[in-house]
């Protein structure tokens, strides 16, 4: 090189750190993909020598096993990818009813530490320690020899009305489908957007008179008055499957399972432990001078955590309740330890059917993986909506 | 001088890729345990009769004398054998990466097993069938009263199959409770969680014999609904070891129709004139030699365990805890299945 090179060109030289920063980085690169490159590759070679065959051309062949509980109805003569469907709906099923439950016990526990009543205190305090410090698995084994070990036999279960509750579950009653439900659906979604617009227009007349309407029972009302409305519109169908004492167990209706519940019971108990300490020390963050605030302009206790120390609380909360919501989730997989099919437990027969054990693995983890980043890009769009507006 | 480091970064490239290129070759079975001293064997974690350590974490049953019988033939001694526990969804992966070399595991042979897994079926050791198991109380007689009901089952199984096929067939409906574990299953079942709990007849009545607070208390339906043929198995690609491992189990049934047992298994040698007893025991012609082992092979083989009707005898026979009925498992001529390929 010559000296009569324009300083510029310095950008393409050694000296230049953007350039060796470039250089370190498609080095990395580099290195990474090999690194997979190499291990995918000598997997497939070693399989290949040894007579393993691979691939995923076997989800779309017939399953030929049974699932115990599923949302809709399965049969076994239907493709793997459809039995994986199965098992990613029974997780999701668990997951997001598990996650509603963990949030509002959670959150009750994280207040009730605050409580000016000692023995409200006290039991949420207990119930944190205790529920955080002992493993999840084993919970989850607790809850469930709990049910199959306690509750009385499916042909001498327990009876309150039409419902059920035995080892075979918790059975009650369901409507049949009829066209009617449509309507009533129809008319709870349209119930949903009337209060949606309600609390708009409630809100810019408390703005603009400062006079403070029903900001809950009246949209509650709404949304119920529409969905019987849709019903009767419907033609108020009122059939019900109910459930009947059989020889063995009880027949018909709609059954929560002792898996599911168990699961369900388990990690909701489990992670609000973790949630209430979440909780507590989001409304710890927020200063005292707020609540003093609170009191002084005349808000009640209820009115004071909700309207002043919650919204600022969430900040700090979010963030690291979305961590939660993803180990609720991520640990549902320990269901396969009681029986409940969840994903893991569908790929697993589906390994040893199939003998295609690298394929299921890598099922398992995207369905993971998704499921994970899909809530945190939720949980990360709340966060920004929460976080404090600059104007 | 950037030049030089693209060079440097694509020979990089290149030195990776030849390290990639060369894929990990299986070596001689065979080789591998003799300077190992010991044979790894794969069992199930807790099937009485054919797999389950007592108190002392000594293994026995059926599928563990295999494994002893094979170490007598290869290394001289029946004690060197490492028992690898695994349950029903380890066992092919677990013998796929050398884990183990070889699986006695109550293992069905079934065609998508032998095909697509890269492992080596050897000889059938026992011949079962799947069945159900009620409580005696539930009055249940016959696997068609099951409709609609609940069924234990462990996962990783042929098990599952069977089930939802011989449902399908009969339009049962039975719903299946699936465990990982067969702990959890038989847990499940025992504490009324389920109707029925299936899996292989011989595996219902370890289970009833081992698990069950009063065995009297529960039932195994007559129906078999399903062929089982289990036995152990190798990897592919290793034919002298497959080799060895299917002529014990052959050797050792042969020795039962022709009379050599563990106790006059040395008498025999020394002063038999059936020359097939003789060829068995290496007296006159070196089978051994041919499989790559020595002379006296079967000789110990048979001193270790006794011949397959002792082994069956002593770990599921009648006279056992488990009572199993010879019925399918017995010689051929005694109207059994157990047809050993002439060692010869």
């Amino acid at each position: 090189m010559t000296t009569s090179t324009p300083p510029k060109k310095n950008n393409w030289s050694w000296r230049s750190q953007a350039f060796r920063g470039l250089i370190y980085q498609v080095i990395a690169i580099v290195v990474i993909g090999l690194a997979g490159w190499f291990l995918v590759h000598n997997t497939l070679e070693n399989m290949r020598i040894r007579g393993i065959q691979s691939g995923f051309d076997f989800l779309t062949q017939p399953a030929g096993f049974d699932i115990g509980e599923s949302l809709y109805p399965f049969d076994s003569g239907e493709h793997y990818w459809a039995a994986f469907l199965v098992g990613l709906t029974n997780t999701l099923r668990v997951a997001i009813i598990g996650i509603v439950i963990t949030t509002v016990l959670g959150t009750l526990l994280g207040i009730g530490r605050f409580s000016r009543n000692a023995l409200v205190r006290g039991l949420c305090s207990a119930y944190v320690e205790f529920f955080r410090n002992v493993p999840v698995l084993l919970q989850l084994l607790m809850w469930y020899l709990l049910f199959t070990e306690m509750l009385p036999a499916s042909y001498e279960a327990w009876q309150v009305g039409n419902f059920y509750l035995s080892k075979g579950g918790l059975i009650f009653p369901v409507p049949v489908w009829a066209a009617g439900h449509a309507w009533a659906l129809a008319g709870l979604v349209a119930g949903l957007l009337l209060a949606w617009v309600y609390r708009k227009w409630a809100f810019t007349q408390f703005e603009a008179t400062g006079q403070l309407r029903s900001m809950f029972w009246a949209p509650v009302a709404i949304v119920s008055a529409m969905a019987v409305l849709g019903w009767v519109l419907g033609g108020a169908p009122t059939e019900m499957n109910t459930p009947s004492k059989g020889d063995f167990a009880i027949e018909n209706g709609g059954a929560l399972t002792p898996e599911f519940l168990a699961v369900l019971l388990g990690l909701s108990i489990y992670t609000a432990a973790f949630v209430a300490e979440v909780v507590r020390a989001g409304i710890q963050s927020v200063s005292r001078g707020q609540a003093e605030a609170a009191a002084a302009l005349g808000l009640s206790k209820g009115q004071e955590m909700r309207l002043v120390m919650l919204p600022q609380a969430l900040r700090v909360i979010i963030p690291p309740m979305t961590n939660q919501y993803l180990n609720l989730t991520k640990n549902s997989s320990l269901a396969v330890a009681i029986g409940y099919p969840d994903v893991v437990s569908i790929a697993n027969t589906a390994l040893n059917q199939t003998g295609r054990a690298v394929e299921c693995i890598a099922i398992v983890m995207l369905v993971y993986l998704t499921t994970s980043l899909s809530t945190s890009l939720l949980m990360n769009w709340y966060n920004d909506r929460a976080a404090i507006k600059e104007r | 001088m950037a030049i030089s480091t693209f060079k440097l970064a694509a020979l990089a490239v290149a030195a990776v890729g030849t390290l990639a290129a060369a894929p990990a070759m299986a070596g001689k079975t065979l080789d591998a345990i003799k300077a190992r001293g010991q044979i790894v064997c794969g069992v199930n974690t807790g099937l009485a009769g054919f797999s389950a350590a007592d108190s002392n974490g000594k293994w026995t049953g059926l599928d563990v004398d295999i494994c002893r019988a094979v170490a007598a033939a290869t290394l001289g001694d029946a004690e060197k054998v490492k028992y690898v526990p695994l349950n029903a969804q380890q066992r092919f992966t677990a013998l796929q990466s050398g884990e183990v070399d070889v699986l006695s595991r109550n293992t069905t042979f079934t065609l998508n097993r032998d095909a697509s897994l890269g492992l080596h079926m050897t000889a059938v050791t026992y011949y079962d069938g799947q069945g159900f198991m009620v409580p005696a109380k539930s009055k249940i007689k016959s696997a068609k009263q099951l409709k609609g009901q609940t069924v234990c089952v462990q996962s990783g199984t042929t098990t599952e199959k069977n089930m939802t096929d011989y449902s399908k067939a009969n339009k049962l409906d039975l719903k299946p409770v699936v465990f990982e574990k067969v702990e959890a299953a038989t847990g499940a079942y025992f504490s009324g969680r389920c109707v029925a709990y299936t899996t292989d007849a011989s595996g219902l009545a370890s289970v009833r014999n081992k698990e069950a607070k009063n065995p009297a208390d529960h039932v195994i339906l007559p129906e078999l609904i399903s062929k089982e043929p289990l036995g152990p198995m190798v990897r592919r690609g290793d034919d002298e070891w497959f080799a060895i491992v299917k002529w014990v189990i052959y050797g050792l049934v042969e020795a039962e129709e022709y009379g050599i047992t563990q106790d006059n298994v040395l008498a025999e040698k020394a002063k038999s004139t059936d020359p097939v007893v003789q060829r068995i025991l290496g007296a006159t012609e070196d089978t051994g030699k041919l499989l790559g082992l020595d002379r006296d092979w079967m000789v110990r083989a048979i001193q270790a365990t006794g011949n397959y009707g002792e082994i069956f005898e002593r770990n599921v026979g009648p006279k056992s805890a488990l009572a199993l009925p010879r019925a399918l498992n017995n010689q051929w001529k005694n109207g059994g299945l157990m047809y050993a390929f002439p060692v010869r």
